[in-house]
């Protein structure tokens, strides 16, 4: 099995297993770049509970998650496995009242 | 170092009919990107369309874009 697989199959785990999850640089009590920082606080607005995925501690997940929904970027917003977008797409969603939206058909 | 007006270039080069409105630092870009092609297409979809247009610079040369995209009234 190659790494690439590898990573990709550890990334649809991670999707399967959480149904709302931010692959972020760092983690939500220390974001390592502002607009992770903005995702979790948009996140946090929504009192939603989310899994998050430290993107600069794996650098396998860091490329993979980015070839896994040909995405450059980071942070990635994933709710039932598929990606919702990233900060500046939740900031408007969340804006227009959307995300909080997408995010009730995920509890309970 | 980048500067708004390369960004400004990429993207209209890449989406045909976009203009395209930016400013930053040479590290982070604010831009507003309004394009006919984006008609029609989810938010989700109209940044997947300018990261294209971008390519490769997205992963070498541009550090942070923040965008808000649009088609036209």
């Amino acid at each position: 099995m190659t790494a690439e697989t590898n990573v990709e199959e550890r990334i649809q785990e991670t999707l399967k297993s959480n149904p709302v999850v931010l692959y972020m640089k760092g983690t939500p009590q220390f974001p390592q770049c502002g607009f992770s920082g903005r995702a979790v606080q948009i996140l946090q607005a929504c009192d939603t509970e989310f899994a998050s995925v430290d993107v600069l501690a794996d650098q396998e997940v860091r490329e993979g998650i980015k070839r896994h929904a040909n995405w450059p970027t980071i942070p990635q917003l994933y709710v039932n496995g598929e990606l919702v977008g990233g900060s500046d797409i939740m900031m408007e969603l969340y804006q227009k009242g959307e995300l909080q939206q997408i995010l009730a058909g995920t509890k309970g | 170092m980048v500067t708004p007006q390369d960004i400004k270039g990429w993207i209209e080069a890449g989406l045909e009919g976009a203009q395209v409105e930016i400013e930053g630092d040479g590290h982070h870009f604010d831009a507003v990107i309004v394009c006919p092609a984006f008609a029609g297409k989810s938010m989700l979809e109209q940044h997947k369309m300018v990261y294209e247009a971008l390519g490769d610079k997205m992963k070498a040369e541009i550090h942070a874009l923040s965008m808000k995209t649009m088609a036209p009234e």
